[in-house]
């Protein structure tokens, strides 16, 4: 729907976090980090461990505050999580409510956002539907296995139709087969609904297959090293494009960034 | 991991099975008790003890005191004194604590004081309940419910506090904020501790019901049982703290039966999960 609308979603500019500012343990965390995401697009954040990508992705989303620099999500300055952002954690059994089922954990934030009691039933059904989990709205989140819990959890920032996906590490967590089909998911998603996605991930593969654009970080404390356009075009599958040439050949490249003294 | 493959097992098994598994596992916690209450019916029979009669006619006897000669009424009094006193604990207890885990300030500045009512036994302050709200029902509740706060509002600080970070941070994800924000996460994220502290608290309730009638009073099992033992009536004392026993045990396991339903997701996660 919003692909066809142009624009700057999220404006990051000369970004710098520093823990306990001020104080003798003062820990610079983001040197200076800037990259914009344009309406639709797929961008990965990679970089090596301990390359503060949770920080950055903590100042983006608006649960951090930067100690200087921009972030600016739709022309606006942030200062909490917008309304319109939809976020999902890595550990699913930590961020979903396990007192509630899981059409009580996804009504959570339509609730919050005062959508009528009568419309939430939909658009709960509307969410599972679309991470193709229909029928488990009446069961617990810890009833499922990790990868459909996952599920639950990007359903949950789905139902509020939000105008960016910001995803920390969302298939960490899930064995290699489960990985595939939610990284196919989320894909899907992406095309049907015509969201923005911003994912954070240390698995460069992952990285590449996803996105439009991969903003690759540096060593502690950040700076972005490159920001490298993936054209790999819309449709891609997990046996055919990772065996590509060009996949192999951006994979080169983005390793020989994030890992320069193997060269 | 093991209740996992328990229960996968148990599926396959003929009904019969599961009866019988059924069966045991009500049997198992009851074989102690059932022994106990034998060897306490043999040990009795022929006593002559006027401190120790038999068991037949202890329960002889509290048929006669607690039916027949209208006893009961001690009993409901206890119980309307208990009930009223432990809710009233119990809801200071829950919303204190909140107050409490809340406003950090408040925190610090009320923590000595806490503890030092903590620590400091209920029943030394009987006397100056008496001196505040005189001889009738209103300071035995008092005391049961100054008694029951405790427990409960430090289990129900502590719970809440011991909250996941992530959850917190999921929250402000979906926006919930202010009264939703507690009643969808804090309240019960912190249940299952708030009801640990609430059992600690019914615990303490009953015990503060019985000093309370023991003192100053004129009705209640605790004044049944000293009444009795003043008039040397030793096997109607015995039927007193039968009662008392039984409508403790009763108590429990009513408690425990509203947990269970209550955080059915709680033991239910947890059993699936074999924590």
């Amino acid at each position: 729907m919003s692909l066809t609308q142009t624009g700057t979603v999220l404006a990051v500019d000369g970004l710098r976090k520093i823990y306990n500012e001020g104080t003798d343990q003062a820990n610079l965390a983001i040197d200076d980090v800037s990259f914009h995401v344009d309406r639709g697009e797929f961008v990965c954040i990679v970089g090596p461990s301990g390359a503060g990508k949770t920080t950055l992705l903590r100042c983006i989303s608006g649960l951090a505050q930067a100690s200087a620099g921009s972030v600016m999500f739709e022309g606006r300055r942030l200062t909490s999580v917008p309304d319109e952002l939809g976020l999902v954690f890595q550990d699913y059994s930590r961020s979903l409510y396990p007192w509630f089922t899981n059409a009580k954990n996804i009504a959570l934030p339509l609730a919050a956002r005062r959508v009528p009691k009568a419309e939430r039933a939909a658009r709960v059904d509307e969410s599972l539907r679309s991470v193709g989990l229909a029928h488990v709205g009446k069961m617990y989140p810890w009833e499922l296995s990790g990868g459909m819990q996952q599920r639950v959890a990007i359903a949950r920032s789905l139902s509020y139709r939000p105008e960016l996906l910001l995803m920390d590490e969302p298939f960490a967590s899930v064995d290699a087969q489960t990985r595939f089909d939610l990284e196919d998911l989320i894909l899907r998603v992406r095309r049907e609904l015509g969201i923005t996605v911003v994912l954070v991930t240390h698995d460069i593969d992952e990285a590449i297959y996803l996105s439009d654009r991969v903003v690759v970080l540096s060593k502690n404390p950040s700076v972005v090293k490159e920001i490298v356009p993936v054209e790999l075009g819309n449709e891609r599958s997990q046996v055919q494009t990772r065996s590509s040439e060009e996949f192999l050949a951006l994979r080169n490249h983005l390793l020989s960034l994030v890992m320069p003294h193997e060269k | 991991m093991s209740r996992l493959t328990t229960s996968a097992v148990r599926v396959s098994r003929p009904s019969s099975a599961i009866r019988l598994k059924g069966i045991g596992r009500v049997l198992t916690p009851l074989w102690l008790p059932v022994l106990l209450l034998v060897a306490w019916w043999a040990l009795s029979a022929r006593s002559t003890s006027p401190f120790f009669p038999p068991l037949p006619d202890i329960l002889v006897e509290t048929w006669n005191q607690w039916v027949v000669f209208g006893a009961w009424t001690n009993a409901v009094s206890s119980v309307q004194n208990l009930l009223i006193g432990y809710v009233a604990g119990v809801l200071i207890g829950v919303i204190g604590g909140s107050l409490l885990w809340r406003l950090r300030l408040l925190r610090t500045a009320t923590n000595p004081i806490i503890y030092f009512l903590y620590v400091l036994p209920a029943p030394a302050l009987l006397p100056a309940m008496i001196a505040i709200f005189g001889i009738g029902d209103m300071r035995k509740i008092a005391l049961i419910a100054l008694g029951a706060i405790w427990p409960t509002l430090l289990n129900t600080l502590d719970g809440m506090r011991g909250i996941d970070a992530v959850k917190f941070d999921t929250a402000r994800a979906l926006r919930l904020g202010g009264w939703r924000r507690y009643f969808s996460l804090v309240l019960p994220g912190a249940a299952p501790q708030i009801a640990a502290g609430m059992r600690a608290s019914l615990t303490v309730g009953i015990i503060l019901v019985v000093v309370s009638e023991m003192v100053a009073s004129n009705s209640g099992i605790g004044y049944f049982i000293l009444q009795a033992q003043a008039e040397f009536a030793i096997k109607k004392m015995w039927t007193g703290i039968l009662v008392l026993a039984i409508l403790g045990t009763v108590l429990n396991y009513l408690f425990m039966f509203a947990e269970r339903l209550v955080l059915r997701w709680y033991y239910r996660s947890r059993a699936l999960h074999g924590a």
